[in-house]
């Protein structure tokens, strides 16, 4: 089998990864919400000419902007919010689907959502906010899909 | 204890009124609960709980119709709820006080039935920028269905109403003038009785939004001579699904029904249909019967507070040292600041966002109200999405306030 150095590792290992470093936090509300807003800062800016209506993903609390490039047959996902805790929501997405494959990202089953307990975490309207973000990032993937076929 | 602020000693012992509310009593996150927002709903005490339970427990029926006992006891309770209404409103008559499933209701009630009747092509409906998106929609609605004008009372940089704007704006063709007794989002006490004064003497009638108000300030229909007066029994210590819709008895009479159903006819044949008196008229189909009768217990909960001055000037005082110690934090701007306010505090921290503030506050334990509080327009006044709002009641404590500004400033000072 070919392997790029470039390439992300596979969605198991880096949502187990992701489990692994919630794990640590335990069941303090505190310090995970902090832990989601520093990765949030962490996430790189996007920028201005990017922050368009058409980028923006409907069903979001707060404003979220998502771009998505292809590369081969993969996809590229950048992505920027004026909050940083959902800024850090959509980076644990882009860790583990930006880079990946049009196939996987359609086919990808996110269970590190659930393992972490995101959902006690953010609250049932961000959920649906997160569910969003997921469903135009698989969006994007399928319209490539049907572009490159 | 009696808890003493700045000199006044209060009737009401704020230790001992916590414990007649068992949420208060809990841990959020691993931290003691600070409930701070009120504005939204403030929380039930025991009576008010258990007078829910009881009902179902030993007197539930439907009512006005039923011969049987249970059915007597029940309608019997319910209406001793519209007496006691009436008295903490001072309403002439019982007959005007109609039970709706919140303040919602009764204006979109008064939007619809008052306003279809009687609005005409090019007459002028009169709001604030200060309102409540469910002060605004009904009046759009309406407006653009009888193609009338919506204007609106714009607001200083404080928050206060621009009496003089209003003064210019209203005039013969003026109908309808619906404005908030108190401010939702930024607490400003309007100058209810001014406006009513100035409405009557162009003919206009006035519905006041008095849901921020009831908990807090005097309400007496009578003095304050308002038409139409709208509030919730959740934001008054009593159950959620209940409103009420005062509104003077010539005016009600004049309205067609609302909402047809059973109950508020007095005869239905396939031909033609005659309706109930007032107030039933207004109360098609069963109604929140339960929640009705334990909004009595709410109303009496809050008569054994004593003088509402005395409530009120208890949570100023929680709100004179929240603003002046909110003032302290740098970045920190705070949106309306009324000459007259109740325990309301709206406001933003540069640099941080207002949900990302709220997330931490509730990690913290504290529950505080983020975004644009159903009132976007105001908020584009003020160039803003949205805010972080604390707001105030009579359980809340000088201690539960330090507990707040300290967690703020460790959230500031961490993330900003």
């Amino acid at each position: 089998m070919e392997i790029k150095e470039n390439l992300p590792a596979s969605m198991t290992d880096i949502q187990n990864e992701i489990i692994e470093e919630f794990s640590f936090l335990g069941d303090d509300r505190e310090s995970t919400i902090f832990y989601i807003m520093e990765l949030g800062q962490k996430l790189p800016e996007l920028d201005g000419k990017y922050k368009i209506e058409e980028n923006i993903i409907k069903g979001c609390q707060s404003k979220v902007w998502l771009t998505a490039d292809l590369d081969g047959d993969r996809i590229i996902f950048n992505a920027d919010s004026n909050t940083d805790i959902t800024k850090g929501l959509i980076s644990l997405l882009i860790k583990v689907l930006s880079g990946q494959r049009l196939e996987d990202i359609l086919k990808a089953d996110l269970y590190f959502i659930e393992k972490i307990g995101m959902g006690q975490i953010i609250g049932s309207q961000r959920s649906n906010g997160l569910v969003a973000m997921i469903k135009q990032m698989k969006l994007y993937a399928l319209a490539y899909k049907s572009k490159l076929s | 204890m009696t808890q003493v602020v700045e000199n006044i000693d209060y009737k009401f012992d704020v230790g001992s009124l916590r414990n007649r509310f068992p949420v208060l009593d809990q841990h959020v996150n691993g931290k003691k609960l600070v409930y701070f927002d009120n504005a939204a709903t403030t929380q039930k005490p025991d009576i008010v709980i258990d007078a829910i339970a009881e009902y179902y427990k030993k007197y539930n029926a439907n009512i006005h119709r039923g011969l049987h006992a249970l059915a007597e006891k029940a309608t019997a309770a319910y209406e001793e709820t519209r007496i006691a209404v009436q008295n903490f409103i001072n309403a002439n008559e019982v007959e005007e006080v109609i039970f709706t499933s919140g303040t919602t209701e009764s204006i979109n009630l008064v939007a619809s039935a008052y306003g279809r009747k009687f609005l005409q092509k090019g007459d002028q409906v009169i709001i604030s920028e200060l309102e409540h998106h469910s002060n605004i929609v009904p009046w759009q609605l309406i407006c653009e269905e009888k193609e009338a004008e919506l204007k609106v009372i714009p607001i200083d940089e404080n928050g206060d109403l621009d009496i003089q704007s209003f003064e210019s704006i209203i005039g013969d063709k003026t109908k309808i003038v619906s404005i908030n007794h108190v401010s939702n989002a930024l607490g400003t006490i309007n100058p209810v009785e001014e406006v009513v004064q100035i409405a009557h003497e162009y003919g206009a009638v006035v519905m006041i939004d008095g849901a921020q108000a009831s908990a807090h300030v005097d309400i007496d229909v009578q003095k304050l001579d308002c038409d139409f007066y709208a509030f919730s029994a959740h934001k008054l210590y009593g159950p959620t699904g209940v409103g009420v819709l005062y509104g003077k008895r010539a005016l009600l009479e004049s309205m067609s029904p609302y909402k047809g159903g059973g109950e508020m006819i007095k005869e239905v044949t396939f031909e033609k249909t005659t309706f109930n008196d007032i107030p039933y008229k207004f109360e098609a189909g069963t109604p929140n019967i339960a929640d009705v009768i334990a909004f009595k217990v709410a109303l009496s909960f809050v008569e054994d507070l004593g003088d509402k001055k005395d409530i009120l000037s208890y949570e100023q005082s929680l709100l004179s040292a929240a603003t002046e110690q909110l003032k302290d934090i740098p970045g920190l701007k705070i949106i309306g600041e009324a000459k007259h306010k109740i325990g309301v505090i709206s406001f933003v921290i540069e640099g941080l966002h207002h949900f990302d503030i709220g997330m931490m506050l509730d990690a913290k334990g504290i529950a505080v109200r983020t975004g644009h509080h159903c009132t976007q327009p105001l908020m584009s006044k003020f160039g803003i999405e949205g805010t972080v709002r604390i707001s105030f009641s009579v359980y809340n404590t000088l201690e539960e306030v330090s507990v707040f500004i300290e967690s703020l400033k460790q959230i500031v000072e961490k993330w900003r």
